[in-house]
């Protein structure tokens, strides 16, 4: 049968096969609140000129990165997107939805995740990589089901430091009581050590730190990773992996489980979405590790070639055992970051990641010295700083706003212990000469 | 084919009592039906397993099954060189492919188990 179009006549025999009496009856285990029960509220047709020039409009309304400096960050970067990313992103062969089951018709996108995969194990130092996840926030929650897993263990403790929407996500994981969360808060910008230690205990599968933290400080992660193993926990670190081009892989801190969110790596912040879920781990976990992933192996005639291994993991085969309802992967993003790595090589990597850092310290200094900011925390940060503003928060960046800067991340928004408290993140983007032009503006306020 | 010493279940397990220690795998049968097996995943001992409960599972290039215990007990050891050599559960199922032993809790449940003859008109009829 055809599916488009589907008429009266067909709906009906659809519905008597299946023995519902009507659309309604169909669907009557959805509670009434939760269905439409008018017509969806569209708009008439218009034509291609007119539809082109409402597009536009709409898109107008839009503030993007070429309109205005940014400094906003918290998980999403303005950093600069080689040509070459979107040129080999949008090629039609990789630009699809098909689902790489069949080797046999898929070795183009099987060996470019592979590719992805192979690039992530050198970033992170980890041994092994799935194809990516949706975002970091899942990539966490994901990790923190993995460590129980593993551990055969079900209390799962996080530092504060790490996101707040990511430990939100973790929250909606665990609704239905699968595992325990405990949060340690935070201390002078950091994990506070001694309190984490405290928490640790031997019915503890994971400890969740992030690294550069939400803060933008970096974290201890030797001496973090030494108490989770203490009681025999994994260690899970959440990090940013444009940074470690110039950082130490997480993997020489004893990392066990490495997750990020792969935005930074050569996408579009695209109104903070659709993101990469960066997921990698060591191998001795692979069967517990959610998720795609590729392997490559040989034909039956000895040539190399790609699959999809280690499915027995996935729902598709087995749905009551899969280690992950999450089977599928963000292929086009991490084919971005794949591209763009390999366009950037490891130079290119650590210079984006110096540039970065630097521009960062510049501009941190150059803020406390107008006197209108200061430092919070004493902790070492990378290429994201959190500073108190003396003054009202909203008011600045409102009145900043006007002269087309996006003045960091009103950390009020999330917490009310950080009121007062503005995230800035910095880029390569940034010339010297934009961040002195801001510096400016900020002094004249 | 199927040795005459042997016990097995309608998994497809087999179980070798000596004294009140019970060595449990899987018949030639099912190492055939899974084709190559990858990983057997095992439980630790010390840890109980209770008749018709999985134990377990192994892992083909084709599938993965469940390791049900055909008796109850206490595990009193595991096969671990089937961790490193999975492989031996296909060239050696009945004595180097073992899995676990189990300190049996009734030997009566033992003896209730299918005998070869059994058992090979068992699966006749279930192919």
């Amino acid at each position: 049968m055809r599916f488009i179009p589907v008429t009266c006549g067909e709906q009906d025999e659809m519905l008597g096969s299946v023995g519902a009496p009507s659309i309604d009856g169909l669907y009557e285990d959805i509670p009434a609140g939760a269905r439409l029960t008018r017509p969806l509220d569209l708009p008439g047709a218009m034509g291609e000129i007119e539809l082109a020039a409402h597009i536009e409009k709409l898109a107008a309304a839009n503030e993007d990165g070429s309109r205005v400096v940014s400094f906003l960050g918290g998980g999403c970067y303005d950093h600069y997107v080689p040509a070459i990313v979107d040129s080999v992103v949008s090629k039609p062969a990789f630009f699809t939805a098909y689902t790489p089951y069949q080797p046999e018709v898929s070795q183009g996108t099987l060996q470019a995740i592979y590719e992805y995969q192979s690039m992530i194990c050198q970033l992170t130092g980890m041994e092994v990589s799935n194809a990516s996840m949706y975002d970091g926030a899942t990539a966490l929650a994901e990790a923190a089901l993995m460590a129980a897993r593993v551990t055969k263990r079900h209390r799962v403790v996080v530092s504060a430091t790490v996101h707040p929407e990511w430990r939100e996500t973790l929250a909606t994981y665990v609704e239905s009581g699968t595992l325990d969360i405990v949060e340690v808060a935070a201390k002078d910008g950091v994990s506070d050590g001694a309190a984490i230690a405290a928490a640790l205990d031997d019915a503890t599968a994971a400890l969740l730190v992030a690294s550069p933290s939400f803060y933008g400080t970096l974290e201890d992660l030797r001496s973090l990773g030494e108490a989770a193993h203490e009681v025999g926990a994994l260690f899970v670190v959440a990090t940013d992996p444009v940074l470690l081009g110039v950082l130490e892989p997480p993997a020489s801190y004893g990392a066990d489980i490495v997750v990020g969110e792969g935005q930074s790596l050569g996408n579009a912040m695209s109104f903070g979405g659709p993101g990469l879920g960066v997921f990698a781990c060591r191998k001795a976990h692979i069967r517990q590790m959610p998720g795609r992933v590729v392997g490559r192996t040989t034909d039956v005639d000895g040539r190399t070639g790609f699959v999809l291994t280690f499915s027995t993991r996935e729902q598709h085969i087995r749905r009551e055992k899969a280690t992950s309802n999450i089977c599928s992967n963000h292929s086009l993003n991490a084919l971005a970051a794949g591209v763009y790595l390999a366009a950037m090589g490891s130079d290119g990597l650590a210079g984006i990641g110096r540039a970065s850092v630097a521009k960062a310290h510049y501009l941190e200094d150059a803020l406390v010295a107008t006197g209108r900011f200061e430092r919070v925390f004493g902790a070492p940060f990378a290429a994201e700083f959190t500073l108190r503003y003396r003054d009202d928060v909203a008011a600045m960046q409102a009145r900043l706003h006007e002269s087309g800067y996006l003045a960091g991340l009103d950390l009020g928004r999330f917490s009310a212990d950080d009121a007062g408290l503005v995230l800035f993140a910095v880029t390569e983007r940034h010339t010297r000469a934009v961040l002195d032009r801001f510096v400016e503006e900020v002094s004249a306020l | 084919m199927y040795p005459k010493e042997l016990k097995y279940d309608r998994e497809h397990e087999w179980v070798r009592l000596e004294g009140d220690v019970a060595t449990i795998g899987i018949s030639d049968f099912a190492q055939d039906q899974l084709g190559e097996v990858v990983y057997v995943d095992l439980p630790s001992v010390g840890e109980a397993v209770s008749t018709g409960e999985s134990f377990g599972e192994v892992e083909s290039v084709k599938s993965v099954s469940e390791l049900f215990s055909p008796i109850s007990g206490e595990i009193v050891e595991v096969n671990e060189a089937l961790e490193d050599a999975p492989e031996t559960v296909n060239e050696d199922c009945y004595n180097a492919g073992w899995m676990i032993k189990v300190k049996v809790e009734d030997a009566a449940e033992v003896e209730a188990l299918m005998d070869a003859d059994d058992y090979e008109a068992y699966i006749a009829e279930e192919a």
